[in-house]
């Protein structure tokens, strides 16, 4: 038995009578208080409720039922996934002893599953952030050098689902929080399609660019764990109302004839020529396999950076005004007024980088500013989106670096804000234009995993998830254990 | 355009934020390097283009209008830093 191998695998051991849901949950608790001291990857750890969970499972397998397709896997939340009763903090000092009255979408359906959640996991305060630095409480570790990042803002789900804490993860990603960190940690991170997975119980950012995804070991898992999650919700107006395919049998290893593109502009952007040039293997990979390689050219690509750091800070902006320290969250005391009451339980809830957005995002919104930031950065906004359009005319999928980087030193970019926004360069665009994207690992450069970014058509998850798993069947050798981990690889094979 | 230290108490004002006398010169200086990144946007024609608030189509997304639980309000006033009956409740700031 061993809580890293892959759901299916564990699912069938429990099945088998192998070893049972509370053994398996006990085992990952073991792990993460063997590892978690270095790491940092939960912000709440929830064992009474997990144990339970699990045994609810054991019960009703001994009673014949019928079991949920995740029944006794352990699994994290991003801590910006709203917990009925379970602390749920955002990493930031304004919620850090919030406990939510209701349950986000996405984790309703994990549970009713039968989902076995050990706990909530470290980000960048409110999702804004590359390297889980931002968090109000602590940084999170990179399980293959814990003094870099991992990336971010879902550095806590990557970690622990990286280091083997747990089977799978929920993270958010605005501006590229479920890819980076999953490229940066080794594992595999998607993306779902704007309106795909239901936002309900997702604490707001940018609510036009957030979604909620899987961060899982392999492209099976992160399958396995999107069927359940996908799907039209009647609390998200905007989450979409089309028809959910079976994603497990599009895993068909075949890739033959699939067409796709490589947007030049995607090599430049500061990335890295050794990440570059094993990106480059990776799509050759695919090549061997059958697929239709091209060059092409997302020309608008370029800007994108600059349009989302108009959009993202104007959303989070209006998103924040809410956490004035009334209905809920942190509240100062002693002042004078019900201005001061709000302006100083926001001065002293809300961190550094929180305010540097709501300060951009005000700005730009303000009058004498809004056409010139606001209309000129969705217009242009409009023009990413259209070059995507254009060339997944031509192409199935689009092939990229994920980040331009391997996981920087902790501390190493906090001087340096322009450099630290860099990190989504080639995220980015595709939250602009609401695409479905997937970051596999494609190897390693100066021992720092490296991840390929595949971009797919609206709703084309099934598409992007088939040719990741091609890849990642054919690329065993990406598929390695943390030092940190090692010791503890028995079951991590798929 | 260029943010001076007066543009950050302006909108430090109209975000409810407010930010320590040494802090002032940092954070305007951040938000020029932010909107100098922005300011690239000018050189890309979108006369053809119309805003993008969405990749949704701007429809309203209507449903029946049926009775359902709901929150139960002691539920959400547990979220409350205190609560005053069926209301969260804040200190008093006007004389009776």
């Amino acid at each position: 038995m061993s809580s890293l191998g892959s759901i299916d695998r564990l699912a069938a051991g429990m099945a088998a009578g192998e070893f049972t849901a509370v053994e398996l949950a006990r085992e990952a608790l073991d792990r993460i208080a063997t590892l978690d001291g270095r790491l940092n990857s939960f912000v709440t750890l929830t064992p009474e409720r997990a144990l339970a969970q699990a045994e609810a499972v054991d019960n009703a397998r001994t009673r014949g039922e019928t079991l949920g397709p995740l029944a006794g896997i352990p699994m994290a939340l991003k801590d910006n996934l709203c917990t009925r009763g379970i602390l749920t903090t955002c990493s930031s000092r304004a919620l850090k002893n919030h406990v939510p009255p209701y349950d986000a979408t996405a984790w309703c359906r994990l549970e009713a599953a039968g989902a076995v959640l050990l706990g909530k996991t470290n980000l960048d305060e409110f999702a804004m952030g590359s390297s889980t630095e931002n968090s109000a409480f602590f940084p999170t570790g990179n399980p293959w050098d814990p003094g870099r990042v991992p990336g971010g803002s879902s550095g806590g789900s990557a970690a622990a689902v990286a280091s083997g804490e747990v089977v799978y993860a929920l993270g958010s990603d605005t501006g590229g929080s479920i890819r980076q960190p999953a490229a940066l940690t080794g594992v595999v991170g998607l993306k779902p399609t704007y309106g795909r997975v239901s936002r309900y119980g997702l604490v707001a950012f940018a609510s036009s660019l957030d979604q909620v995804g899987p961060l899982a070991r392999t492209v099976a898992d992160c399958a396995r764990v999107l069927q359940v999650i996908a799907g039209h919700d009647p609390l998200d107006s905007t989450s979409l109302p089309a028809a959910v395919p079976d994603y497990v049998p599009s895993l068909t290893g075949d890739v033959r004839g699939l067409k796709i593109g490589v947007p030049t502009e995607y090599f430049g952007m500061g990335v890295d020529p050794e990440v570059a040039s094993l990106v480059r293997a990776g799509i050759e990979v695919l090549a061997g396999l059958g697929a239709e390689v091209a060059e092409c050219s997302l020309p608008t690509t370029a800007h994108a950076l600059a349009a989302y750091y108009v959009l993202a800070p104007a959303e989070a902006s209006s998103n924040l005004a809410r956490y004035d320290g009334v209905s809920y969250g942190h509240r100062a005391t002693g002042g004078r007024d019900l201005e001061e009451l709000y302006t100083r339980s926001r001065q002293e809830g809300l961190g550094a980088e929180v305010k540097r957005r709501i300060m951009l995002g005000t700005y730009v919104l303000s009058r004498g500013y809004y056409d010139a930031y606001y209309l000129k950065a969705q217009r242009v906004r409009a023009l990413v989106s259209a070059d995507f359009e254009q060339a997944l005319g031509r192409f199935d999928l689009l092939a990229s670096p994920t980040s331009p980087e391997v996981a920087f030193a902790r501390g190493e970019r906090a001087g340096d804000l322009l450099r630290m926004y860099m990190a989504d360069a080639c995220t980015i665009p595709v939250n602009l234009a609401g695409l479905p994207a997937i970051s596999v690992p494609c190897g390693f450069s100066r021992g720092l995993p490296v991840g390929l970014q595949l971009i797919g058509r609206q709703l084309a998850e099934a598409t992007l998830l088939r040719a990741a798993h091609a890849y990642e069947a054919a690329t065993p050798q990406w598929r390695r254990v943390p030092p940190l981990a090692a010791g503890q690889e028995r079951g991590w094979e798929t | 355009m260029t943010v001076s230290r007066d543009d950050v108490l302006r909108v430090a004002a109209l975000a409810r934020l407010r930010f320590e006398e040494e802090d002032l010169e940092r954070l305007a200086a951040d938000m020029n390097a932010i909107l100098g990144l922005v300011d690239q946007l000018d050189r890309v024609d979108t006369a053809a283009a119309a805003p993008m608030a969405s990749v949704l189509p701007l429809v309203n997304a209507f449903r029946e209008d049926e009775p359902a639980a709901t929150l139960d309000p002691d539920d959400w006033l547990r979220a409350a830093p205190w609560r005053e009956g069926p209301f969260p409740g804040v200190p008093r700031f006007v004389e009776e």
